[in-house]
This record gives structure tokens, sequence and C-alpha cells, in this order.
């Protein structure tokens, strides 16, 4: 194992957070605050508890979810993007460098930000509505596994993506939305029976419920189906990943 | 002994597209050697290096380095080798010093800040090295991807156009640099479009044309072999050369008293010696003789136009 490479890639991904630190941690810091103002305060006030839980606490895990899924994805796919497009990607192809090194090096620097942005925001959130986390340790798993496998999900995106536009696409088009429509902000219970059914194709939901029992101990959908859920998709990541590296697709001629 | 450090056989490559960029490639690099490889652009040049160093998949055919597959056996051989792209890509923001770092690491190796400094004091980048690599000059970039392709000391260079776009100062500076680090037992292997570079510095030359190369010989060999001479005898009086022509390999100079021999320059040839006793016995004196030697450039000409 090459792992002076490994200790590098996350070094110099790093310091590349710790350079850019206003835009990598204090916007989603900012932007978070801003939707407990908004949802938590000025309109949560208003709203009913959900399971007896205070609407400003209910959407904690959802917030929290939102940003890292979101984050998880522009670092990773950034991180790759950039030797692409700058040409530096052929030192790393070129390097006794295997690519479970490559990856793990990429991939635990984005999750290391992801999670740093996040617990920063779940902190943050605790200054401004009361939150008691019922199971810790899997507060923790989840969000750990939500930032792995969406940081895999962006190192495709950035491998994929021909152009900086294309890397905005999936989290723009696909992820906010689903994010938004997987129950970050209300309970599915809520909704009537036939988008309960619809919605339970959404993937989200089960990574937004599972987090959601971790904190508050009731959910939409059973939590063993969420913790199959993740680990489903953080596997069809890595497969893809598998073969991208298998054929060189769009990183080797 | 000459020992082959890179053994590349049969090796072929086509592109996605249908192109082919490389056709039954078979050549040897012994170790510690300059070999320069020579062709004029799209020649497949970049791609050879590309598939000996990892960043192009092989299509056909074998590569190995010092004894080892460069496919199965990758992490072996792409230690033993640095290399110095042709297009500068280095990250803009970082330090001078931090991406040589980055790159020893990335190849397997520890920190050494000593062999560090050692690099950067050699290519006259110590005082840049807290500077960060957007405000370098165009040949001080150039000279920070010579640093990061040594970083890790390989015992293999590729020097992929190095002197492209760069000053004669700079030019002169990476010769000096290239016939040092083979002196230290460095192989290197270069491709060049200067070919006076190659005329310089090179050991054997390789001559790359449309994916195959069309030949690999020793430079001072080549240029025995191909470099014929054309010496320019100028006379004190006119003279009709009908009167060596079918003797001698002539042509009339543009001033009627100066005769034009085309020499091959090899010890068997002694036409230049009767040549010249010739024209003393027909009484005319030699006020001058001009040699002009044919270039590498021009045995590149003709072997690429062929």
């Amino acid at each position: 194992m090459n792992l002076y490479a490994i200790k590098a890639i996350y070094v110099f991904e790093m310091s590349r957070t710790l350079r850019t630190l206003i835009q990598s941690i204090a916007s989603p810091v900012i932007s978070t605050v801003l939707y407990f103002i908004v949802f938590g305060s000025a309109i949560g006030s208003r709203m009913e508890d959900i399971s007896d839980v205070s609407y400003g606490s209910f959407i904690v895990p959802g917030l929290i979810l939102l940003t890292v899924c979101l984050q998880s994805i522009s670092n990773a796919s950034f991180s790759i993007y950039f030797p692409k497009f700058i040409g530096s990607i052929n030192e790393l192809l070129s390097a006794p460098v295997s690519y479970l090194e490559l990856v793990i090096g990429f991939i635990m620097a984005a999750v290391t930000k992801s999670m740093t942005i996040g617990l920063i925001i779940l902190i943050t959130a605790s200054f401004l509505v009361d939150i008691e986390i019922k199971h810790p340790i899997w507060m923790i798993c989840i969000l750990f596994l939500s930032c792995v496998s969406f940081s895999l999900m962006g190192f495709i995106v950035g491998i994929w993506a021909r152009s900086f536009e294309q890397i905005t696409i999936i989290p723009d088009l696909i992820i906010t939305p689903l994010v938004f429509l997987g129950g970050s902000f209300y309970s599915i219970s809520l909704l009537p029976d036939f988008w309960q059914k619809v919605t339970l194709f959404n993937p989200i939901v089960y990574l937004i419920s599972g987090f959601r029992w971790a904190f508050f101990g009731n959910a939409d959908v059973y939590i063993g189906y969420s913790i199959l859920a993740i680990l489903v998709f953080t596997f069809a990541c890595i497969l893809i990943i598998w073969r991208i590296f298998k054929t060189g697709y769009r990183i080797k001629s | 002994m000459n020992q082959n450090i890179i053994q590349i056989s049969h090796l072929s490559k086509t592109f996605k597209d249908g192109t082919v960029a490389l056709k039954d490639i078979n050549l040897n690099i012994i170790d510690g050697e300059i070999i320069a490889l020579l062709g004029p652009n799209g020649a497949g040049k970049t791609t050879l290096i590309s598939a000996i160093c990892g960043i192009t998949n092989i299509s056909s055919g074998e590569v190995s380095v010092s004894g080892h597959d460069v496919i199965k056996d990758y992490k072996k051989t792409r230690a033993l080798i640095g290399l110095v792209p042709q297009e500068i890509a280095l990250q803009p923001f970082e330090k001078v010093i931090d991406v040589v770092r980055y790159s020893r690491n990335l190849f397997g190796c520890a920190n050494d800040d000593a062999y560090i400094e050692k690099i950067l004091r050699r290519l006259l980048l110590w005082d840049k090295k807290d500077k960060r690599i957007v405000e370098l000059s165009g040949g001080m970039k150039r000279r920070v991807i010579i640093a990061k392709a040594l970083s890790h000391e390989p015992k293999i260079l590729f020097l992929d156009e190095p002197t492209a776009g760069v000053d004669v100062d700079l030019r002169f500076d990476m010769w000096e640099l290239i016939k040092k680090l083979r002196e230290d037992g460095t192989t290197i292997i270069l491709t060049t479009h200067y070919i006076e570079e190659a005329e310089e510095i090179a050991d054997r030359i390789s001559i790359i044309d449309n994916g195959k190369i069309q030949l690999t010989e020793k430079k001072s060999e080549l240029m025995q072999r191909l470099g014929k001479k054309v010496i320019n005898i100028k006379l004190d009086q006119e003279i009709d050369i009908k009167i060596f022509r079918d003797e001698f390999n002539l042509t009339q100079g543009h001033d009627k008293a100066s005769i034009i021999m085309h020499h091959s320059d090899t010890k068997k040839d002694d036409s230049l010696d009767r040549l010249i006793l010739k024209i003393k016995k027909g009484k005319y004196k030699i006020l001058n003789i001009e040699t002009d030697e044919k270039s590498l450039e021009q045995i590149f000409l003709d072997v690429v136009s062929k």
C-alpha cells in the first residue's frame, strides 16, 4: 500500500480547503442558519409538532443531510475534475498508485470536509433549537456513510463531467429536488396515500428517515431498510468507480 | 556492459475512434543512455511515452522496465520513472516546494527536504520555493515540472519536448542539466522538435513517423552513414568540370571558378584526395575549400519523406 501517496493526496486536498476556509465552511453554515431562521423560527413557530418533536428540531436532520450530500458531491467532483481540467491527472495516472489508493485519498478528504460541515451545522443548530440525540453512535455512523456514499457519487460526477457546468448538473437537477422531496422539511406521513407510495421510490427518503430515527427514535420507514438503502447506494458507487478505472472511462485514452 | 533498461516489443495502440497511433513498435533503451525520439507532429512520440508510463492503455504488445511488466508490476516500473510532460499542468495556487514534495510522496517516497533542496537549487528554483505557481514565468514553470519529475530520484527520465517554447538560455541550461543527470546514471528518453537538441545531447536517435519506428541508430553512426558532406572548392580561374565528371560526383559552382563535390566522408572514399591531385596537375590554384556537413535535420527530413 502506497501510504505516502494516500497521505499526500489527502493533505493536498485538505490544504485546498483550508486555503478557501470561508467558502468551504462559512457559506454552508450561513445558509443553514438562514433556513433555521425562516423555517425554524419564523414559520416553524406556527407549525404543529410532528411526532412530539417541535418543527424547528424536526428539520435539523434533514437540513444537515441536505448540506452534507451537496457538499460531498461538490467537494469530491471538483477534486477529481480539476486535475482532469488542468491535466495534472496524468501525474496521478503515471504514479505508482493503485486506483483504490487514489480513491481513498480523495474520498477521505471529501468526507472529512463534509463531516466537519455536518457537525458544525449540528452545533450551530443546537444554539437555535432544542436537540436531543437518542442514538448518537448511529447518528455518526449514518452521517459518515452518507458522506462516503455521496463523495463517491461526486467522484463519479467529476470523472463523467466534461465541463464545470456539468459538475453542477447532478446536484442541482437531481440531488436537490430529491432531498427536498425526500422529507427534509416534512414527514412523509403528511402526504396523501398515493404520494406516500411514490415517494418511497426516492432513495433519499430512506437516508433522511434513518438519520431522523437516530435523532428522535422514530422514523417514516423501518430503520433496517434505511441502513440497507445506504449500503446498497455505497456499493453501487464503488462498483461504478471500479468499472471506471477498469475501463479508463474519460480518464485514460 | 550495455543492458536494456526498457524493452518494448510489438507495441501497438489504436484509439477508440480508430486512429492507429503506434504500429508494432520494437525498441530497446539502454541503461544510462540519452535517446532522442524524433518525429513530426502526430508521429506517436507522446503516445509511446504515455503507454510506457501508464497514461494510455496499451492495445497490444509488451513493455518492460528493468525486467518488470508495466501493466502487471506497474508499481515497480512507475517508481523508477520520472515524466516531464509536454503540457505544463500544475495546480496554480500551490507553492513550488509543496508541489515538488507532493510528487515525491505520490511516488511512494518519504519526505526528504535535503534532497528537495538539492533539486530546487540545481534548477535555480530555491529562491522561488515559497512562490505560488501562478506567480511564476513560463520558463520557471517548466523547471518546476522537471523538479517534480526528479523528486523521487528516478532511474529513468522521460522528457517530452522539454525545451518547447523556452528561451535560448534556458534551453542551454536544460541541456547541461540533462548531461549532468546522465553522468549521475539516469537514463534519459527525450522527444523533441528541435533536431539540434538531439544532435547536441543524444547518444542514439530513433526516428518515428506515422506510429512506426523508421530507424534507431547511434547518433555518430547515423551521421556518418547518412550525413554526406558537400565540399566547395574555389579556384583561381574558371574551370569546366566536364573534364572530371566521369570520375567524380561534381557540380559546377555559381561562379564557374568553383566546384561542388558530394563526399560520403568514409575512410574508403579517397575521391577528394584524387580530385585535389587532378586540380593541381591541371595548373589550377586552390583558393579556398569549404565543407558543409549534412545535418541531422536533413537526414531526418530524408527519412520522414521516404
